[in-house]
């Protein structure tokens, strides 16, 4: 390419970024001012649902051995879907399933992907500035996966040794602070997801995985040898799972936080708690044995959407 | 880490890893089509005499020849659906499969766009003016006279190249779509048995991109022969 | 659906507390260049080796290297980084597994990215530099025998000069290749450009800002690459030569 042509390459390429960039706002613009196109009325319009889920958040959100998406917080959003459907008064809704990870499950409900997100979503603040959240289903705290017998029993132990995160999660952003404030020297890897991560414990390429206590039973569940594998450390931060959604759409979150508080008061969460967390659950009919956290109990009697942090 | 390879999950799995399989043909036969189709229209257009034209499909063509593929498919995983949305004017629900296609496309077109560009130059000029002294339209010049011969120069290199693009649609792996190798994956993670996924995996694109290589080199030294 | 352009994200401080995300982002972009220079580096060496071999008149040679183009040309990149990621250390001694699993993650990462980006680009090189070499005419190889130069001073003096001159546009797309195949490694956890920007984009809500700085950090570099490459090509030309086809 001769110099003139670079030179011309190089302003095409400005000029398509610049497009790219008007191109969004001129697609925002018109879109605000000519009427609040809400969640509902895009449901309504199109019959169709999309509902973000995770491949491997067992037992939230995963495919079980016949490749289905099944998990706790993945029955919450069928809930929510039929409560929808109810809603809209629509005689088919249609349910469609778009897999995401922590780092992409909030783009895209931004660009309008998917509609509705449940699974192991901390709400908190920082995130509560982009998306909403429905009434809070779970709680939980971050905790340590290690091989038995490797010495690591809580956050100190972890100083100058690996430690895989899933990338983009709250245990990402508090293991990257505290490293950085305690100067304690962890070396932090960043897997694609929870799947990935634990393989990467597995594979000895970290000494822990940090994440949220219940995700860290559920990689348990599915291990090779479950009984090599055990959770240590106190909780370093509580989290409480949300459904994440398209911020300011109050209709739509009205008739979530409705499916969700009804399944509190009428024992239905109480029951699929049991299902997926004290019964055998797919894809290894393991049974997580993990008791009802009185918090999380107290959670169900006096359901609230607050973020912890 | 114990070693020992158990390949008894295969078989169960065979089923999903075929649907997986399926996938990552038909995102080969999009990518080709549409990249040669897109890749087409840009060469032409980098011909152009006009420089805005020619300049616009440079400009195409050295971005999306400077980024990771991977980086491309994030692109349209963002963008896809909002362009889909702003272009309709409504909803419309739309899969990452549909934004992995489109990233396909658009990154492979401007690779053919430069091999189409080389092989149309490769046809001798007096040719055009040949065909246009015989009365052809330009149009027409470029239909039957040069894009044929630019075609049969270039068929050696589309066919290798799709070999690669078969092996790079591995890549939608990052935005979870189940290509054959997602799926190897996935079935890997669920059941332990990552190792021996992965193995048969390699094993599967090996055989087929070799078959598939050994094949382009009988047709290409058969037709050099004749 | 509303979307704020705000480019100071970059200058605010990550989660962490102490570095900025631009840091973050420039910190992928010097990984992302180290890995491909590094990289690059293998993969010509053993690339300009292998394709000699390719084209010695000695069988068993030429077979082996045949083999191990085939091998590293039809598996997928994303396939073999796993291969040297996770299951080649699972074969090696149990203390030398430990030693590299106890090592600094980010140089276990990068390491096992170039060692698999260099082998995999090789078989390409090689591909390259055998075509160069096939084709110089015969007859130069038996006239620099004749005036008694040995088989290695042959390639030495004579061939490769040529042939490697008749390459480098090839060579430089494959560069750039590698440059851009970096970004695979972030499949094994590796903070490179595009992961950053994947990053930056999560932390701080403004996917757009960032996924629009790593565009261009790419689009620069490959522009520089691809330019100071022309150059090295046009200085490179013998008088006389038909050199580039430009």
């Amino acid at each position: 390419m001769s110099r003139p042509g670079v030179r011309l390459a190089l302003l095409g390429a400005l000029v398509l970024v610049i497009a790219v960039a008007t191109l969004r706002f001129g697609s925002a613009k018109p879109d605000d001012s000519a009427g609040r196109r809400t969640t509902l009325e895009k449901i309504q319009r199109s019959g169709v649902i999309t509902l973000g889920h995770r491949e491997n958040s067992i037992p939230f959100s995963y495919f079980d051995d016949q490749q289905q998406v099944v998990g706790y917080a993945h029955d919450i959003s069928v809930a929510i879907a039929r409560e929808v459907q109810r809603e809209l008064g629509m005689s088919g809704l249609t349910l469609k399933l778009v897999p995401v990870t922590s780092q992409t499950r909030i783009p895209l409900l931004i660009n309008n992907t998917i509609d509705l997100e449940c699974g192991t979503t901390t709400n908190n603040q920082v995130r509560g500035r982009q998306v909403g959240f429905s009434t809070n289903y779970f709680i939980s705290g971050t905790r340590f996966l290690t091989r038995k017998g490797s010495g690591i029993h809580d956050l100190d132990d972890l100083a100058g040794r690996n430690v895989v995160v899933s990338a983009g999660t709250t245990s990402e952003i508090v293991l990257r602070r505290i490293n950085a404030q305690r100067k304690l020297g962890i070396r932090i890897i960043a897997a694609r997801d929870h799947g990935d991560a634990f393989v990467a414990l597995e594979f000895g390429k970290a000494m822990a995985f940090m994440s949220d206590a219940a995700i860290l039973y559920g990689e348990i569940s599915k291990a090779k040898r479950p009984d090599d594998w055990h959770v240590v450390g106190t909780p370093m931060t509580e989290e409480v799972y949300a459904c994440a959604m398209r911020k300011g759409d109050a209709e739509f979150k009205a008739v979530a936080d409705r499916a969700i508080q009804r399944m509190m008061r009428d024992g239905d969460m109480r029951r699929l708690y049991a299902r997926w967390f004290q019964a055998p659950i797919p894809p290894r009919e393991v049974n997580l044995q993990v008791p009802l956290d009185p918090k999380l109990s107290a959670l169900f009697a006096h359901p609230n959407d607050l973020p912890l942090q | 880490m114990n070693l020992s390879l158990d390949w008894s999950v295969l078989p169960a799995a065979l089923p999903f890893l075929l649907q997986g399989m399926g996938f990552s043909i038909a995102l080969l036969a999009v990518s080709l089509l549409g990249g040669l189709v897109l890749g087409t229209g840009l060469a032409l257009m980098r011909l152009s005499s006009n420089v805005l034209v020619s300049s616009f499909a440079a400009a195409y063509v050295s971005i999306f020849r400077s980024i990771p593929l991977v980086l491309a498919i994030f692109w349209c995983y963002l963008l896809v659906p909002m362009v889909v949305e702003a272009v309709r004017g409504v909803h419309t629900p739309i899969g990452p499969m549909y934004s992995a296609f489109i990233a396909y496309v658009l990154f492979e077109a401007a690779y053919f766009c430069e091999v189409i560009r080389a092989g149309i130059l490769s046809v001798r000029r007096d040719q055009t003016s040949a065909s246009l002294a015989l009365g052809l339209t330009r149009a027409q010049t470029m239909r039957y006279v040069i894009l044929p011969q630019a075609v049969r120069t270039m068929m050696p290199l589309i066919l290798t190249k799709s070999i690669i693009i078969f092996q790079d649609t591995s890549l939608v792996y990052v935005i979870s779509v189940s290509d054959f190798l997602g799926a190897a994956t996935r079935i890997g993670q669920r059941d332990s048995r990552l190792i021996e996924l992965y193995l048969f995996a390699g094993a599967v694109y090996f055989i087929l991109c070799f078959a598939a290589s050994k094949f382009v080199e009988a047709r290409t030294h058969r037709k050099v022969a004749t | 659906m509303n979307y704020h352009w705000d480019w100071s994200v970059f200058r605010q401080l990550t989660i962490n507390t102490v570095d900025r995300y631009w840091e973050w982002l420039l910190s992928g972009l010097a990984l992302t260049v180290l890995i491909a220079m590094l990289a690059w580096v293998l993969a010509l060496a053993l690339g300009v080796l292998l394709g000699i071999a390719r084209t010695v008149p000695f069988r068993p040679a030429r077979t082996a290297v045949g083999i191990y183009v085939e091998v590293f040309r039809n598996i997928p990149l994303l396939v073999q980084l796993f291969f040297w990621y996770y299951i080649v250390p699972a074969f090696l001694p149990l203390s030398l597994q430990n030693a590299i699993n106890a090592a600094h993650p980010v140089l276990v990462q990068t390491m096992t990215a170039v060692l698999c980006l260099g082998l995999f680009t090789a078989a390409r090189v090689c591909e390259q530099v055998r075509a160069g070499i096939e084709a110089q005419p015969k007859d130069q190889f038996s006239a620099a025998l004749a005036l008694g130069l040995k088989r290695h001073q042959v390639y030495r003096y004579v061939i490769l000069p040529m042939a490697l001159r008749v390459i480098i546009p090839p060579l430089t797309s494959e560069f750039l290749n590698v440059f851009k195949n970096t970004a695979v490694v972030l499949t094994i956890g590796l903070l490179e450009l595009t992961a950053q920007s994947r990053q930056v984009g999560e932390f701080t809500g403004h996917i757009f800002e960032a996924f629009i700085v790593a565009t261009l950090l790419y689009f620069l570099v490959a522009q520089t690459v691809s330019r100071l490459m022309g150059r090295l090509e046009r200085r490179l030309t013998i008088p006389g030569e038909s050199g580039g086809g430009r």
